[in-house]
């Protein structure tokens, strides 16, 4: 049997990229699509990626999650248990996620929803009320896609013409939903660029 | 074509590009993605899908469905598996090809839908009934669900036998990239003289497994039992990763493979000489491979998602039980690297 | 059929319907096209006397791997020979749901009370006050139940189309049977989906009565637990 798991070429990547995250919040605020993104933005760069969703009784009503990695060379554990960054969406995912982030790691926090700050002074914060710029863009749901802008902005691992071609190609011609997408992309870039990372330490 | 798809489905599009046209399943999670994936694909070739009532139905179905000649298949996890024994047992009885996934999570009794590898007793020593074996592959990602569960057509056929795909509901679940060429050929088609199609212009066929005439039985098990030793010799498969040089040897499958293969790069990178066997075929298993690379020095730690079970072929194996170790988690846990790391410095 | 001396006790029932199953598939020139699945039970055999394919199944899931045959090879002639343990006991949730389905095939469904196979144990049709190796003195609705009418409930099936109760008594009711194994066929042939013919059957070794005694005990009991004629699909023309 051909092993093509540890064979596929991933592109020109000269530096090592090792990245894991967690998107969480309620089911309905896009947490498993935003890590969709995230995982196809990877594959069409040419990385490694897996997208593992969580499921269970926590779906409904409470927290949902997804984690991804994405990295350079082959992906052992699908399972993300100390985050490099995570973009949180509600209280509760705060509570279960803020801790286990490795020291140094990047938390987008939705401040439209949740209701407290992180106690981390350890990792770099991103506060934001997506929730409210995503209704200023045009559409409530668009909150996930300005958090992934921010994590762009802040990372720089994709061009943003790919970012674009993703949307575009998750959209599946439904015009529209591009538009707003791309429009809620940009504006994450833009806060990731104005905003300071509240690190304290 | 590249996609990002989940593990599940990948075996579904790996089972409909192998030529399977006929699918009958029971809803059970971490599979359901395979089961709605085949309700949607099935119909658009032109093959069979069907919700059956329970997974004693559904394996009969296949049954069915395999001696009328279709390339057929069903899937399931752990408890649903438990209840397809009996129709596993009889296909193996009756000599026909059939595919029966496994998406294991976490047990005994009803468990919970968390990953799992503690079917593997039931899968490579027998499950069923009587003398029987199951050809059984582990993949570890999605691309290998797609293209060990082609595999398993192609042996299936070639062995007139049933094949399981052993595989986890991490495995099932997760999505990574998958390609394959769109022009893929199937298994190529071969001859099936014993289909039950209507005895048209040949004297009619029976296809049974009661065999009470004297010695007939014996024969029957003489003549199975020739055919799985033919298998031992031809069909076992394994992934050696850094075995070359290595003093301390991760053994593990499916999930635990891939990770296992991370930890072998971390410790490398901290100087310790540590590889990987990654068996691919669970039965046959890689006894001898397994015997030859313990005929150094190197010790061994075997990890699952179970309270040991592979261990035990390992040991087989090795013939050295103090160089063997385990580490595993139950329930639905899953050893985490820099648990296995820290283990296999220990050794 | 076969010329082969067949395994049954003296007067028991399989042997009839046997030759009419083979004698309507002849009749209809289907013998080429037929695949038949045999039960787990006193029949399990009947392969080695019909001439033509046949596959047998485990216990009860016959009506599975004929839906599995059916769906493979849809202009073939498919059905189910059972029991009244292989169809009402352990395969129930099989024969109900493929009549759900409406699957286009046809089932056998030899009914003779009691378990043969295995020594005379109770069977979900055996009657209130029958004798049997595992209801000590007789069956006892407030301990064992009741005997179980399948056909009755299958009929509420919009997936079933024809429902027949026969016996083989007498040449009349035998004639009966013939006709209504027929139907069944004609039925699957014109796709129009699920049929059952139900036989009650005389079974002398386990029912402690010689052959003619056997007869007379379905005419005067078996059919006041069972009453015979056409159940579902009545006004139904093939």
């Amino acid at each position: 049997m051909d092993h093509r798991l540890w064979t596929i070429d991933h592109g020109p990547w000269s530096k090592s990229i090792n990245e894991s995250i967690v998107c969480a919040g309620f089911g309905g605020q896009g947490v498993m699509v935003l890590g969709k993104f995230f995982a196809i933005a990877g594959m069409e760069a040419g990385l490694y990626v897996t997208w593992l969703p969580a499921y269970g009784a926590e779906v409904r009503g409470g927290t949902a999650h997804s984690f991804i990695r994405l990295s350079s060379s082959p992906i052992g554990d699908p399972m993300v248990t100390e985050p490099k960054a995570a973009v949180i969406m509600n209280t509760p995912s705060l509570e279960k996620f803020e801790k286990k982030m490795i020291p140094g790691g990047l938390l987008i926090l939705n401040t439209s929803i949740v209701e407290r700050k992180s106690s981390r002074k350890d990792i770099d914060i991103v506060e934001c009320q997506l929730t409210d710029e995503a209704m200023t863009v045009g559409n409530v749901k668009a909150a996930n896609i300005i958090a992934a802008g921010i994590y762009l902005a802040k990372k720089n691992i994709f061009s943003k013409d790919l970012v674009l071609g993703v949307i575009k190609k998750m959209a599946g011609g439904r015009d529209e939903l591009a538009r707003l997408n791309s429009r809620a992309v940009e504006r994450g870039y833009e806060i990731g660029a104005e905003v300071n990372v509240g690190r304290k330490t | 074509m590249k996609y990002l798809t989940t593990g599940n489905e990948a075996c579904g599009e790996g089972a409909i590009r192998a030529g399977c046209r006929f699918y009958a399943g029971y809803p059970i999670t971490p599979q359901n993605e395979l089961t709605a994936y085949m309700s949607k694909r099935m119909p658009e070739v032109g093959g069979v899908f069907i919700q059956s009532e329970s997974e004693l139905s559904a394996v009969n179905m296949v049954f069915g469905a395999a001696v009328a000649g279709a390339r057929s298949m069903t899937s399931s996890s752990s408890p649903g598996i438990s209840l397809k024994q009996e129709g596993i047992s009889y296909i193996a009885a009756a000599e026909l090809p059939a595919v029966i996934v496994n998406v294991m999570r976490g047990g005994p009794g009803l468990g919970n839908i968390a990953p799992g590898q503690a079917d593997y007793f039931q899968a490579v020593k027998g499950g069923g009934h009587g003398d029987y074996r199951l050809i059984v592959l582990a993949p570890a990602s999605v691309q290998e669900m797609f293209e060990f569960t082609f595999k398993a057509f192609s042996l299936a056929e070639k062995y007139r036998t049933p094949v399981m795909i052993l595989t986890d509901g991490m495995i099932g679940q997760m999505m990574e990239p998958l390609e394959f060429d769109d022009a893929i050929k199937p298994v190529p088609a071969v001859p099936k003289p014993w289909v039950l199609d209507g005895a048209k212009g040949r004297p009619s066929r029976s296809i049974k497994s009661l065999l009470l005439k004297d010695g007939e039985l014996e024969a029957h098990n003489i003549h199975l039992q020739k055919k799985f030793s033919s298998i031992e010799k031809k069909e076992v498969e394994l992934e050696l990763y850094k075995v070359k040089g290595a003093d301390r040897i991760i053994v593990a499958y499916g999930l635990m493979g891939r990770i296992g293969r991370e930890c072998v790069d971390t410790l490398r990178s901290k100087g310790i000489k540590a590889g990987l066997v990654r068996p691919l075929t669970l039965w046959p298993f890689p006894y001898k491979e397994i015997r030859k690379i313990a005929s150094g020095k190197a010790k061994f730690l075997v990890v699952e998602m179970s309270a040991g079970q592979m261990v035990e072929d390992v040991r087989l194996a090795v013939q050295d039980d103090k160089r063997v170790r385990f580490y595993g988690r139950m329930g639905g846990g899953v050893p985490e690297e820099k648990e296995i790391v820290a283990r296999v410095k220990q050794l | 059929m076969k010329q082969a001396p067949t395994h049954y006790c003296p007067g028991c029932g399989h042997g009839i319907v046997h030759r009419l199953i083979c004698e309507v598939l002849d009749e209809m020139n289907l013998k080429e096209k037929t695949v038949a699945v045999a039960p787990v039970g006193c029949s399990v055999l009947a392969y080695d006397y019909w001439d033509f394919d046949t596959t047998e199944a485990a216990h009860g899931r016959t009506p599975a791997v004929a839906t599995g045959i059916k769906r493979v090879l849809p202009d073939r002639l498919v059905f189910t020979y059972q029991g009244d343990g292989d169809l009402a006991a352990i395969g129930t949730a099989e024969i109900i749901h493929s009549g759900n389905r409406g699957e286009n095939i046809s089932t056998i469904f030899v009914n003779n009370g009691v378990y043969g196979m295995t020594g005379g144990q109770m069977a979900p049709t055996t009657l209130i006050g029958q004798v049997s190796t595992t209801t000590p003195g007789s069956r006892r609705a407030d301990r064992d139940g009741y005997p179980l009418k399948i056909m009755e409930m299958m009929a509420v099936l919009p997936g079933v189309v024809y429902l027949e109760r026969t016996t083989v008594t007498s040449p009349k009711e035998v004639t009966k049977t013939k006709n209504a194994i027929k139907r069944s066929f004609e039925i699957q042939l014109a796709e129009e989906g699920f049929s059952m013919v139900e036989v009650l059957s005389p079974c002398p070794t386990y029912w402690g009565l010689d052959p003619s005694q056997s007869m007379r005990r379905i005419e005067n009991e078996v059919v006041k637990a069972f009453p015979l004629g056409v159940i579902k699909g009545g006004d139904h023309g093939p």
